[in-house]
């Protein structure tokens, strides 16, 4: 792009949808009725989070849709969980670092059953199991309360320790935010999770590119963001996080590595499915109004 | 008065160790200071169950949830300054909001860490853990009862803090008596004037107790081992036996046990009240026993607030 300054162009860097093709043989080739059962679950997820966000009144629309289907692959085909016993100790472990994901992280408890779906829409209300960000002693399938940024990495790290110490094959997920790449804690954790070859540990970054104030590499450049991880010891996975494929094969992949961590740094769009949300800074924390709601139902293919 | 002096780091190791030959589930965590802590006693008894977090307190505490959350007894140590002002929204949102068992034990707490400093130096820790929602808070006065509180909050679930001294501190309690975590003790009969205190200040009270006896004053001293949940019988019982207190604590006398105790008496029994502690200050460089005396934190000063409240009485 000439006739661009350098600043200009990193500012347009998050609007350039990078695409990720597979590198390699996937390890296990997946039937497309998986994969097309997937997208649907990631679909749903999508419905209710708008719905959720609607009849809130507030929430975080953008980065929950960024993450629909990392949370489809994770609850529909990866995780080893049982919904009617949520605290089965062999279960694999998920921790929402970004806990402003609750509206896609709940709708993907509710549909794997872990509560009726009704209860969806009284998120942030009054009295309501579904927090703001969410609480692990209030609803049933949550490991770890998050919110504050920066820290779910932290407790993902605890609890693989804890399944080394017990002997247990269970693995750890840890779901963050490209923004929380920001907080130091994150290192602090990238440094622990090496240094105990914690290789049960397959954490995420939704890498929307955007922030509440703005693009990430605009607020406070995150990026090389794999040669860090890279650096700090982890083993590093780019993919694109929309497609199902490549998700699944991240999380296969990771199970294989010994001896260290895995980083899958995850390319998404913020708002991903609903047009006038993706990449739009505004729908980081606010809710549809009735218009922008029917309209992104429709988009999402809901019969009304 | 002579007392003999026990190292309460010691008896925490000591403890550690202990808990470490029966519970599997004891986990330890340290950042970086484990000689100094004492865990390094624990890390080298049972290695598999102890590990060093670096100088990250921030993670150590998250870390430490993620064991909590997983079934195990964590305990987490560091100096007071840093296990409760550096990572007190880690403390918040990771342990205390999710109500998980971590034992956070923190020492070089107060002013008698000595020469490295106000840097290193709190007197401002109780406060920021007892406004935690459901935190527990534990200040053992003497070794032998950071021996016995080590074993009770490592049976009582939930997020704990306890306080620890760098000093040897005088051994005030009898090795036969028995600690229950907000319950207070009573070292001393008095029947003219109560004196509360907690951790090393508790010894200066039973000096003062005896200066004042020297003065016809009978002053009952309380061993405050617990600040929350405070142990709110014990202080309306001397309310009613004596109707004075003074309260003495290491720690900056905003939010810390004379704050604690005074929110109870200004709402259930409004009597005279004086609290001797850090006047709302920094500490400095110094021998552990200098700053003592320099901040007021000595019998000398007990003595007198207690004649004060007395005059108000």
């Amino acid at each position: 792009m000439p006739g661009l300054s350098t600043v200009e162009r990193v500012l347009n860097a998050h609007l350039v949808i990078r695409t990720f093709p597979f590198r390699g043989v996937p390890l296990v080739a997946y039937p497309d009725k998986v994969i097309s059962d997937l997208e649907k679950e990631a679909n749903l997820i999508r419905r209710h989070i708008i719905k959720m966000v609607r009849a809130a009144g507030s929430g975080h629309p953008g980065g929950s849709l960024s993450s629909a289907d990392m949370l489809a692959a994770l609850y529909f085909k990866v995780m080893n969980h049982r919904p009617t016993d949520p605290l089965w100790e062999d279960r694999d472990r998920f921790v929402l670092s970004k806990g402003h994901a609750a509206p896609a992280y709940y709708a993907a408890l509710a549909e794997s059953g872990y509560f009726p779906k009704e209860e969806l829409l009284t998120l942030r209300k009054l009295g309501s199991r579904l927090q703001g960000h969410p609480s692990r002693n209030k609803l049933p399938g949550v490991e770890m309360s998050t919110g504050s940024l920066g820290q779910g990495l932290s407790v993902s790290n605890g609890m693989a320790l804890a399944g080394k110490l017990d002997r247990k094959t269970y693995r750890v997920y840890c779901l963050c935010g490209d923004g929380e790449m920001e907080s130091g804690q994150i290192w602090e954790a990238a440094m622990l999770g090496a240094h105990y070859k914690l290789d049960n540990v397959t954490a995420f970054v939704d890498r929307n590119k955007l922030q509440i104030d703005g693009p990430t590499e605009k607020i406070m450049s995150i990026e090389p963001l794999p040669e860090k991880w890279k650096a700090f010891g982890w083993h590093v996975i780019e993919i694109d996080g929309h497609d199902m494929r490549q998700i699944l094969d991240a999380c296969d992949k990771a199970k294989e590595v010994k001896g260290r961590p895995t980083m899958v740094i995850a390319h998404t769009i913020k708002g991903k499915g609903v047009s006038f949300m993706e990449n739009a800074l505004s729908f980081h924390g606010k809710a549809p109004n009735d218009e922008e709601t029917k309209k992104a139902l429709q988009e999402l293919g809901e019969e009304s | 008065m002579k007392f003999s002096y026990g190292s309460q780091r010691k008896e925490y190791g000591h403890a550690l160790v202990d808990l470490g030959k029966t519970r599997k589930e004891v986990v330890v965590l340290d950042a970086d200071l484990s000689g100094s802590t004492r865990t390094a006693d624990f890390a080298k008894e049972f290695p598999e169950h102890f590990f060093n977090c670096g100088i990250a307190e921030q993670n150590m505490m998250g870390t430490a949830a993620g064991l909590a959350v997983s079934g195990k007894v964590v305990f987490a140590s560091t100096f007071a300054v840093f296990a409760t002002g550096r990572c007190w929204d880690q403390v918040r949102q990771s342990i205390a909001y999710p109500k998980l068992n971590v034992k956070i034990v923190a020492t070089h707490a107060g002013i008698n860490v000595g020469g490295d400093g106000a840097s290193h130096q709190t007197g401002e820790d109780i406060a920021l853990m007892r406004t935690l929602p459901g935190m527990t808070v534990v200040v053992p006065a003497d070794a032998p009862e950071t021996y016995k509180a080590t074993m009770a909050i490592s049976s009582r679930p939930g997020p704990c803090y306890m306080r620890l001294g760098r000093l040897d501190f005088p051994t005030v309690t009898a090795p036969e008596s028995a600690f229950e975590i907000g319950k207070a003790t009573e070292l001393r009969d008095g029947s003219d004037i109560t004196l509360i205190g907690c951790g090393i200040m508790v010894s200066r009270c039973l000096e003062a107790a005896e200066t004042l006896e020297k003065r016809n004053v009978s002053a009952q001293v309380i061993d405050m081992s617990t600040i929350k949940p405070l142990d709110e019988d014990a202080i309306a019982a001397a309310v009613k036996k004596t109707g004075g207190i003074v309260t003495a604590e290491e720690h900056n006398v905003l939010s810390g046990l004379g704050s604690a105790v005074a929110g109870y008496l200004v709402e259930h029994d409004p009597v005279p009240l004086r609290r001797v502690g850090m006047m709302d200050t920094f500490g400095e460089s110094g021998e552990g026993e200098e700053l003592m005396r320099k901040y007021g934190l000595t019998a000398e000063k007990v003595v007198e607030a207690a004649e004060e409240v007395m005059r108000r009485r």
